[in-house]
């Protein structure tokens, strides 16, 4: 199944709201601009983001006399894609390559980077993956179950080790190896807690430190696609602290519309390297702007 | 978007306030701002609708066009109707009087905090002299088991693993597990699942059948937006939970899904979960909750936290500082309990228009203030802490120095110490006998000029909101 495919496939409840709009009546009018906002928001894009794609579009419909609803449908999704930032490097196919996964709790950044180490071993590079989380009961448990699966080893410590050294090791061992991509799982932490923070930062600068030009790091935020507007407010303060390159949205294959991803990567100019849309390997895909957009908004695919 | 809700409100009716008497457009107008910020809040779409339309009819009765002060009475609305929403009693745990051992079960979504939730009921009930057995019956996340054992260690209470295949025999045996241990209450952890995840609704389904929980409690993380509506109808279409706990509360979020839940389901919140330690499980207060969604400050619950700190030992200190006098040392520990309660920013978030003073200040980095103050103390000596008056300028110049700080600062720090050296002074005579009550409340004066302490250092006092 091709990556549009499962797309819609997860997005499909995403777009009934959206699609609602463009079957009904037709007409667009005052109050169909209105509903469409009002979906936009609905979709947890926020309301900054919703009014300044429906004010650009409302212009674009004038501009070039579009005057029913289907016919806008595309020129949203292009609008929707633009918000996005592009991806420059991506840091799991430039090897070699060192990702640290941050996060709030639950997020699902064990899993990715168990999912991730999977498809690195089946691409045949040769990866490693720290655990970083010596904070979380049984984190380094899960970490391991994952990386047997993935036949991808683990490099940690006990529960309750500093996570910042852990970190060291594991470039050690990455460099005696000669290994190609280091997969690094922290502890998720809210982004208030400003100990906790402290310590992040701490960690993702040893990590920069230790590996020079050996490794570039890259710091990837983990995001919830059910998150609404506290997305934002999350994602500002982890950027401040530890400065992100990326973000990865998990749980797309559920109903929500991941829309928060958008608000993100418009404001913070934070590329989007993976999406989750389902619980398999498979299910972790690159992100394509356009596609997801289109996809959200029930364009046919290409 | 940092409290964007409090912010609007409070705009909207400092116009409002300006005016004498409103008219439908006035509140027309107040009702914009509160559904764009009840957006913002991750309020359900559809319910904001709904609730703005009540709030709209309410406010345009004669009562509050007419009365005197039509900004208050529509700040008082608002309020009310989302209180009631909210559920309006305090709903506590309920549990079957005529079975041993009682049944909970939690359900919820991947990483809403399931089983961290679990070992915090668990700890409540152990506190309320329950026997608790933890069952293991997440069977698919790698390790969850672990975790559930770790964290049971940590609490001291029991935890049922089974084979770690099958959840729902694992349920069940649990059941027997707990007869065998004496304990009286089973707490079910059971997997997160995607409620569109047919395969594994029907798991829960088949959990719940074998079981037969006396409650069912759904974890809802407070961050969650807009899809909350879907995710708790199909949650309570299947397993009709009886109730929610919401997780991560100790975040900024403000939580607006708790009105979607209620509105939505009609599932009361029993719970709030706010932070990573066992004892963060807390019974939900509607009216707190929505001050919380309003912005209106959580004056109540800080005081809780604060009471929580305070232990013994420093109800003592207080007795002993009426009696022998205020040194350096009682400043750096009042100081330091500032900071175990969260910081200034969240004690200055808690009260009545805070968050609106902060937002206006662009945050403020209380961290650091409370840092100059502890560092330019521990850079006394024993004795110029016991007697700050020994302080003379060459000791000034060398506690500068000595702290990376300048003379002015250790003076603004000697002068505030004074300050509340001789206020303390006079509470001495008024509080003669030092009683119990005396001293709490002292310690509550005390912590008012521990904040106070630190608007002199360089950082703003929280402005009231305008009309309270």
């Amino acid at each position: 199944m091709g990556f549009f495919d499962s797309l819609k496939r997860g997005l499909s409840r995403s777009r009934e709201a959206i699609n609602e709009i463009f079957y009904m009546g037709g007409e667009v009018d005052e109050d169909w601009w209105q509903d469409l906002e009002d979906t936009l928001v609905m979709g947890d894009m926020g309301g900054e983001v919703a009014l300044r794609v429906v004010d650009d579009l409302r212009e674009q419909a004038a501009r070039e006399n579009l005057t029913r609803a289907p016919q806008i449908r595309k020129a949203l999704a292009e609008r929707l894609a633009q918000e996005f930032t592009a991806p420059g490097r991506d840091p799991f196919t430039s090897l070699p390559s060192c990702v640290l996964f941050v996060g709030i709790n639950g997020a699902g950044k064990t899993t990715t980077v168990g999912k991730l180490a999977g498809r690195a071993k089946d691409d045949g590079i040769r990866c490693l993956i720290g655990g970083a989380d010596t904070f979380r009961a049984a984190a380094i448990e899960q970490l391991e179950v994952w990386g047997q699966r993935a036949d991808v080893d683990v490099v940690t410590r006990s529960r309750g080790a500093d996570p910042a050294s852990v970190c060291y090791d594991v470039i050690d061992e990455a460099e005696r190896r000669g290994s190609e991509l280091v997969l690094i799982d922290t502890a998720g932490r809210l982004h208030t807690s400003s100990d906790l923070m402290r310590e992040l930062a701490k960690v993702v600068n040893v990590t920069r430190k230790r590996c020079a030009d050996k490794y570039p790091v890259s710091v990837v935020l983990v995001i919830d696609a059910t998150t609404g507007q506290n997305g934002l407010n999350q994602a500002k303060e982890f950027n401040d602290a530890l400065d992100l390159d990326g973000l990865i949205v998990t749980k797309l294959d559920g109903t929500a519309k991941g829309g928060i991803a958008i608000a993100i990567s418009s404001q913070l100019g934070l590329p989007i390297y993976r999406i989750g849309v389902g619980e398999s390997i498979d299910d972790l895909q690159s992100f394509d702007a356009l596609d997801f957009c289109r996809a959200l908004v029930g364009e046919e695919g290409k | 978007m940092f409290n964007s809700l409090s912010e609007r409100l409070q705009d909207t009716f400092a116009k409002l306030g300006s005016k004498g008497r409103l008219t439908e457009d006035d509140i027309n107008s107040a009702m914009r701002e509160v559904r764009m910020a009840l957006l913002e809040a991750d309020v359900n779409y559809r319910v904001v609708k709904d609730f703005v339309a009540r709030c709209k009819e309410k406010c345009l009765t004669a009562e509050v066009l007419q009365s005197l002060s039509p900004a208050q009475n529509v700040v008082r609305v608002v309020l009310d109707e989302l209180t009631e929403l909210l559920g309006s009693t305090e709903s506590k745990l309920v549990l079957a009087q005529n079975r041993t051992p009682n049944v909970i079960m939690l359900v919820g979504l991947q990483g809403s905090g399931k089983t961290t939730a679990a070992a915090k009921l668990a700890y409540l009930l152990k506190g309320q002299k329950h026997a608790p057995l933890l069952a293991a019956c997440d069977t698919h996340r790698p390790a969850a088991a672990d975790q559930l054992q770790t964290l049971g260690g940590e609490i001291g209470v029991p935890v049922y693993r089974g084979d770690g295949k099958d959840a729902v025999k694992v349920a069940r045996e649990s059941i027997q597990a707990a007869v065998d241990r004496m304990c009286d209450i089973v707490i079910v952890d059971t997997a997160g699942r995607l409620q569109i995840d047919e395969e594994m609704m029907q798991e829960a389904v088949a959990i719940k059948e074998a079981v037969r929980p006396d409650q069912i409690l759904m974890v809802v993380d407070a961050m969650t937006g807009q899809d909350i509506v879907n995710v708790v109808t199909e949650f309570a279409n299947r397993t009709d939970f009886d109730g929610v706990i919401m997780s991560k509360l100790d975040g900024d979020a403000r939580g607006g899904g708790a009105l979607s839940v209620r509105a939505v389901t009609g599932k009361p919140i029993k719970f709030v979960s706010m932070g990573e330690k066992p004892d963060s499980l807390e019974v939900f207060h509607p009216d707190r909750m929505a001050k919380r969604i309003l912005g209106m400050g959580d004056v109540v619950s800080f005081i809780e936290q604060a009471q929580k700190v305070a232990d013994q030992e420093q109800m003592e200190a207080a007795e002993r500082m009426l009696n022998e006098g205020f040194t350096m040392d009682d400043l750096l520990a009042q100081m330091q309990q500032v900071r175990k309660m969260g910081g200034l920013t969240k004690i200055i978030g808690a009260l009545p228009g805070g968050e609106r003073a902060l937002a206006q200040q662009g945050g403020i980095n209380d961290e650091k203030a409370l840092k100059q103050v502890e560092s330019i103390i521990q850079s006394m000596t024993k004795e110029e802490r016991a007697r700050p008056k020994i302080i003379n300028g060459q000791r000034r110049r060398r506690i500068a120095q000595g702290s990376g700080h300048t003379v002015q600062e250790v003076n603004q720090l000697i002068k505030q110490y004074e300050e509340i050296a001789k206020m303390m002074k006079s509470m001495r005579g008024a509080m003669k006998g030092g009683n119990k009550k005396a001293s709490r409340q002292m310690q509550a004066m005390m912590r008012q000029y521990g904040g106070g302490m630190g608007g002199g250092m360089g950082m703003p006092q929280p402005r009231r909101g305008r009309r309270r």
